[in-house]
């Protein structure tokens, strides 16, 4: 298969970036997406030209690494999945595809499809966890956790952390991703005594990051690689609002 | 040598060991362990938990990863689960068992002692995690869940879905983000090390390259500890991610760290099949899968062209239930994974290049229906559908062996400090605890019990005597290491040659897979130590590094990192040239039994090779560390 590509550079944050064209030919149907942007850099090098920054690193769905929006979709169009999960055989032969990073403007720029999404790491550091000392945790069993609970809470968990929902919306919200965090914490017991304060801290963090407040486009839900559903944030609302409610009736 | 060569096993019964050694070990006391900078480098489930519990301690904590997130460490792309010895479900499981599984699995290559501590600790980490939120499996009542894995006959296997290592590492991650907002733990994603600096004979820091921005730092601690995983990228092809390499557990190599049996790496049996030369990477399918997939090839060559769901029932081999009725589908993976090497070296293999078995899982729909099984399996098979384009639940999956996992890796004691002192390394990346083989769902569990429970009891042992040892990261030992540093990217980023620095790569991968990977024999591994100094000599000749040094720039990234996998790649074949033995994954094709298991030389070969590295371009020097047996009895090991 051939492929005509158009390919955001951008040396730097400073330097301003633009689409450049690129062609790709006797693509196998079976090469992934990122493999083809290899075959590409592999031919950039021999020309000794500089080869396209893009970020990968699991190539299975899994890390959250890849972060490219294909087509104006983060992720590409072979929902749900990572970039790294789509295939050249998902493309007519022939077509023409634009590659962008992320656009959001709480992950800055590193080089040409490269973002720095430390912003995230941030929202978590403010909250995002349930204070359990190594040492100090009662037998396994001893906690019971209903299953419909246990599932919800890893529907929630299963958020990989790409900032795709915040690529997607068009608010720049991170709503989601926060939602499935609080969500997953929130549903099991051990994550009661910190309920309040970690659902505070983590919305106020996520506004300083700034990142935009939903709107319910639903398109974060739309590309999420790992299907979170955006009920979460009505959960998360739902925990805000009542965390809130507490706080200012002074409990 | 630097330092000793001294396991340092404590005394007394097998079942008190840990606990003796708890009890006399050196203390550093709450007031006195902010005076104390430890380094850990990597996040994973290994580092990631060893930061969090240092810093909960009281340490003052740096934590380097190369990922842009300490929460993308490789951990999380484990799928199948963790073992422990809870025997939540009755059916005779115990810590005696998990140990001699975990010992038998690894053909009797592995100490007992640590082994012993781990299945000791397993339940403690169940417990850990449930309290930290990982949403494991539950029973209708509310109760954990488990599955079985390879190698054991007991159902002991704690698992999230698909995603055990995701969530494990999550729930490290996020005890690591506490600490970090507590300040105790300073985070460094995106920063490589590229050296470890020795003063005095002690390791006191490190030398890193922020991949960012390209600037060079170094960084002085009163002890270094190394997370830093597996060296399977060596391959080139592995179910690794793409940034795995050996760089620090090597360049600590060079500085003098034994570095332990590195011929023993696992090759899995259930990845996805190479599909052409431009791949980038093996997807695995857990193990899991086999607990309800069975393995067959057409009985006869002429079939394997033919339709699978064509073939009837009698003219299907399923080898491994015929060749190991008791273990059957969950036989090990060396085991499993040479089984599906030998049929289709027989040429009954099936798919393009006829390099593939079939996983079947018709029986299993039949039985349980395909509800059961898309909810126990639903994201593998979608995985698979993603990667193939074809559809498991109607036709039977293909899979074939991919480097998975390594069993060697630095030496270290049983306080899991290497012979140089103020050097620690746990997970993947120390070499102590799955002998020649790792049992299914206990990668998981060394980390985590590395990382959270031995690392933070045995590290006060060093620590105790260094109180104000710290030295400045301006002294000459720091900077001699920087100049070091500072001069190999020079030199890398000035060749200028015309080949990528990937095409390197994947040539030393194809060489050693057919020299050094699931089978192997003398006359190879001579052929490959006489062709890898070629490919090195040509690497630092012909390599194209585009770039500068002080920038983000990926090549400049991967040339490191192959640089050290080509010298590498030359340990391993000469630790696999010596170790003239089969013993689990390591099989030598001399060494076979009559129906072609992996025959051990216990008189000879029933130790730890460690070696020490030499000068370049000098044979590196052997240590051998006997092995002791005072409690099990080494076998044959059996599947049948």
């Amino acid at each position: 298969m051939n492929f005509k590509l158009k390919i955001w550079r951008q040396a730097n944050p400073k330097t301003p970036g633009k689409l450049v064209e690129y062609e790709v030919r006797d693509i196998s149907p079976n090469t992934s997406f990122l493999e083809m942007l290899d075959i590409l850099n592999e031919t950039l090098v021999k020309a000794g030209k500089e080869p396209i920054a893009f970020d990968s690193d699991c190539r299975e769905g899994i890390c959250g690494t890849c972060s490219l929006t294909v087509n104006g979709e983060p992720h590409g169009p072979d929902h749900p999945g990572a970039v790294c999960e789509l295939y050249m055989r998902k493309f007519r032969d022939g077509a023409a595809i634009i590659v962008e990073p992320f656009r959001v403007g709480s992950f800055p720029l590193v080089k040409d499809l490269v973002i720095d999404r430390r912003a995230l790491d941030r929202i978590v550091q403010a909250g995002g966890f349930i204070s359990a000392r190594a040492g100090s945790a009662p037998e396994a069993n001893s906690i019971l956790v209903p299953k419909h609970d246990a599932d919800l809470a890893m529907e929630a968990a299963a958020c990989i952390g790409c900032g795709a929902c915040a690529a997607a919306c068009p608010n720049g919200s991170a709503m989601l991703f926060a939602a499935a965090k609080v969500s997953h914490l929130s549903f099991l017991p051990q994550g009661h005594p910190e309920r309040d304060s970690r659902v505070l801290r983590m919305v106020s963090v996520m506004d300083a990051e700034g990142f935009g407040n939903c709107t319910n486009t639903y398109e974060c839900e739309a590309v999420c690689p790992a299907e979170i559903s955006a009920s979460f944030i009505a959960k998360l609302n739902r925990e805000y609002t009542r965390a809130a409610m507490q706080r200012s009736a002074g409990e | 040598m630097i330092g000793r060569f001294d396991a340092k096993i404590p005394p007394g019964p097998l079942d008190q060991k840990w606990r003796n050694h708890l009890d006399h070990s050196r203390l550093v006391s709450p007031h006195n362990r902010r005076k104390f900078e430890i380094i850990v480098v990597g996040s994973g489930l290994a580092g990631g938990s060893a930061a969090a519990t240092l810093g909960e301690l009281g340490y003052r904590v740096k934590c380097f990863c190369f990922q842009d997130s300490p929460r993308r460490a490789h951990s999380i792309a484990a799928q199948g689960g963790i073992n422990a010895a809870k025997n939540y479900q009755n059916d005779g499981d115990s810590v005696y068992r998990l140990f001699y599984d975990t010992i038998k699995g690894g053909d009797f290559r592995s100490r007992e002692a640590n082994v012993y501590r781990l299945a000791e600790i397993s339940n403690n980490i169940i417990d850990q995690c449930v309290a930290q939120g990982v949403p494991f499996a539950r029973e209708y009542g509310g109760l954990l869940a488990n599955r079985s894995f390879g190698g054991a006959q007991v159902s002991r296997t704690f698992y999230a879905r698909g995603q055990t290592g995701q969530q494990l590492l999550l729930g490290c991650y996020q005890a690591l983000c506490r600490q970090i907002a507590a300040g105790t733990v300073q985070m460094f994603p995106q920063t490589e090390m590229l050296d470890v600096v020795l003063v005095n004979g002690h390791a006191k820091g490190i030398v890193t390259r922020s991949l960012y921005s390209g600037k060079i730092e170094r960084h002085a601690a009163d002890a270094v500890v190394l997370a830093t995983g597996g060296y399977g990228n060596v391959f080139y092809l592995s179910t690794n991610a793409r940034g795995c390499n050996v760089t620090a557990t090597y360049r600590a190599y060079k500085r003098g760290a034994l570095f332990a049996n590195p011929a023993f790496t696992q090759i899995h049996p259930t990845c996805i099949p190479v599909s052409g030369d431009y791949q980038s990477k093996l997807t695995l399918m857990s193990e899991s899968l086999r607990n309800d997939g069975r393995v067959w090839v057409p009985k006869r060559k002429e079939d394997r062209d033919r339709a699978p769901r064509e073939i009837p029932e009698t003219d299907r081999d399923y080898y491994l239930e015929r060749k190991y009725p008791s273990y059957g589908n969950l036989s090990p993976r060396d085991i499993s994974s040479r089984a599906a090497k030998e049929v289709c070296d027989e040429g009954r293999g099936v798919g393009p290049g006829g390099r593939g078995v079939y996983l079947d899982f018709a029986d299993a729909i039949k039985r349980l229906g395909e509800h059961t099984i898309r909810e126990r399996y639903g994201n593998l098979f979608e995985v698979y559908e993603k990667i193939t384009g074809e559809d498991a639940y109607k036709m039977p999956m293909r899979i074939y062996p991919a480097v998975h996992y390594t069993m060697g890796g630095l030496w270290v004691d049983y306080d899991l400090m290497s012979n140089v002192p103020g050097l620690f390394v746990i997970g993947e990346a120390n070499f102590s605890d799955h002998g020649a083989n790792r049992l299914g769902a206990s990668a998981l569990m060394q980390g985590l019990a590395d990382g959270y429970f031995v690392l933070p009891n045995t590290l006060p042992n060093y620590l105790a005597g260094q109180m104000g040892k710290r030295p400045s990261s301006d002294c000459p030992e720091f900077r001699e290491v920087e100049v070091g540093v500072r001069a190999r990217i020079e030199k890398l980023l000035n060749i200028n040659g015309s080949r990528s620095v990937d095409s390197f790569h994947r040539e030393l991968g194809l060489l050693l897979w057919d020299l050094c990977g699931m089978s192997r024999h003398e006359k190879g591994l001579r052929e490959a130590l006489k062709k890898i100094p070629e490919l090195r000599t040509e690497f630092w000749h012909e390599v194209r590094v585009p770039g500068n040094g002080d920038d983000f720039n990926q090549s400049l990234e991967r040339a490191g990192r192959v640089a050290d996998f080509l010298e590498f790649a030359e340990l391993m074949c000469i630790d696999a040239l010596e170790r003239d033995e089969s013993a689990g994954a390591h099989f030598r094709e001399e060494h076979q039994t009559a129906d072609g298991e992996a025959l051990r030389d216990d008189e000879n070969h029933a130790a730890v090779f460690a070696w020490e590295f030499q000068g370049d371009g000098q044979p590196p020097k052997l240590y051998r560390e006997p092995l002791n047996f005072e409690t099990v009895h080494l076998t044959q090991r059996s599947y049948k």
